[in-house]
């Protein structure tokens, strides 16, 4: 038996998605950025902790964007294969649902052409990933992707002699390098495995996990605190004016790869992680 | 909190000169926003042998795209954005006149150089704060490139607009100096 799901109804919860991602830091980030403000060993570093806290108290109090960088709108859907969508197709209700969400809640757009560089006005296309799975529900995950970051973000292709120690080199390396551009304290999202497209998607996918969920694999969980401690050892700190918080969190997702293949992407997230979901 | 200094814009060479890498600053007067495409046409309007949008003499350029403003407010949410995209810009409005640009994260070479041949101070603000930024922004009017939309050159005022001094007039790096301080060696236990 078919569920049905009208287009509006897609397009009405994207809009909301949209502004709501955008005004309300999610209660784990700000959780670990009120931890990070009490430990933190710099001075300077916890003005700019405390003033992280502060804006994005603003953000949810005044219904503003805690960053003019409201972000690329990617999306994460989850479509029941037993649901069926009326009037309309789903990317389209998507992007429309972002034109009316970035429009009503004063959004930024920040879409261009890649060579004129000419704004296309409306913050679209965004970006959709949709996953079959059972059931007749929809799962929408919408994520404000900023710039600063995702700049800051690569894909390796290792070679498997490179192995963990080679892996665990690249993801301490990247954020060592890519030092206070990112708005450090990060959270770094990191794919191995896959091939090299889907290690970029697994990558950012890992993003979506709070802060306090601990990876469900023992051995991931071990080396996301391995990775953690030694990134808050390159003494980068908030906003790389120095201090012991450089990263919040280090998330892995690990899938099969090619023989011949090590990928790995590091999918690099500014403390701003602007992520919002519902069910349809 | 640490120590705090109040300037005033434009800046003059005494106060760029007394000014050093690490000190907190709320910066007082008006400045003027632009970023990647901004930029790059006040290059080519000076390659083309024009003049620049403003009056770049001991001016601060802040790098910014705001959100659009809300009914009733001057702007919308504004922090900075990346500096390294205008290092390519950066040395020729230096050498013009400009003394001051606020942004975040490293600068190349050629802009840290720059800064102290010819006097002027690259400042930090804190990325992602851009609706406590915002406050500190009054008044907020496009005077060049309108069609940028949020990359348009804005005049703005600003009442104590918080920033500290990355690099300053003589060769101090900020960035480099904290992460000296509180890098730690892997062995090393917290």
């Amino acid at each position: 038996m078919m569920r049905e799901v009208k287009v509006k109804q897609i397009t009405d919860a994207v809009s909301r998605l949209c502004m709501e991602a955008n005004f309300d830091i999610p209660a784990d980030i700000m959780d670990a950025v009120s931890k990070a403000y009490r430990e933190e060993a710099s001075p300077q570093g916890r003005d700019v902790l405390k003033q992280i806290i502060d804006n994005d108290e603003i953000a949810h109090n005044e219904r503003v964007p805690m960053c003019q960088d409201t972000g690329l709108a990617v999306f994460f859907v989850e479509l029941g294969q037993d649901v069926h969508i009326t009037g309309g197709l789903l990317n389209d209700a998507i992007n429309d649902g972002v034109r009316k969400g970035y429009k009503e809640g004063y959004l930024r757009k920040s879409t261009c052409n890649p060579f004129t560089r000419k704004n296309v006005g409306d913050n679209t296309p965004s970006v959709i990933h949709v996953e079959v799975v059972a059931g007749d529900r929809i799962k929408i995950t919408m994520a404000a992707k900023g710039g600063g970051s995702e700049n800051m973000s690569r894909v390796m292709m290792l070679k498997p002699s490179d192995g963990l120690e080679g892996i665990k080199k690249y993801i301490i390396d990247r954020v060592g390098e890519s030092g206070s551009n990112p708005c450090p304290p990060v959270i770094v999202g990191v794919g191995i495995g896959g091939t090299f497209e889907r290690s970029a998607l697994i990558a950012k996918k890992s993003l979506l996990r709070p802060l306090d969920v601990p990876n469900p694999d023992p051995e991931l969980d071990k080396l996301e605190r391995e990775l953690l401690t030694s990134i808050n050892k390159l003494g980068i700190g908030p906003m790389g004016l120095g201090g012991r918080t450089t990263a919040l969190g280090v998330h892995v997702i690990v899938e099969p790869c090619h023989i011949a293949s090590l990928p790995l992407a590091v999918n690099i997230q500014c403390h701003s992680a602007r992520h919002k979901e519902t069910t349809l | 909190m640490a120590e705090v200094l109040r300037i005033k814009t434009p800046l003059t060479d005494a106060v760029v000169s007394s000014l050093k890498s690490g000190n907190s600053v709320l910066i007082t007067g008006v400045m003027y926003t632009g970023r990647d495409a901004a930029h790059k046409r006040m290059i080519d309007a000076l390659n083309r042998g024009e003049k620049l949008p403003f009056d770049i003499q001991g001016q601060i350029i802040y790098y910014v795209g705001p959100s659009p403003a809300k009914p009733d407010r001057p702007i919308g949410s504004a922090g900075p954005t990346t500096s390294y995209r205008m290092d390519a810009y950066a040395p020729t409005l230096i050498k013009l006149g400009l003394k001051g640009m606020i942004g975040k994260g490293w600068r190349a070479k050629e802009v840290i150089d720059a800064c102290m041949k010819y006097k002027a101070i690259y400042f930090g603000a804190t990325g992602g704060a851009g609706a406590l930024i915002a406050r500190s922004i009054r008044k907020a009017d496009v005077i060049a490139y309108d069609d940028l939309g949020p990359e348009a050159v804005r005049k703005i005022e600003v009442v104590d607009f918080p920033a500290i001094v990355i690099n300053d007039a003589y060769g101090n790096d900020l960035y480099v100096k904290g992460v000296e301080e509180y890098k730690q060696s892997e062995e090393a236990h917290t």
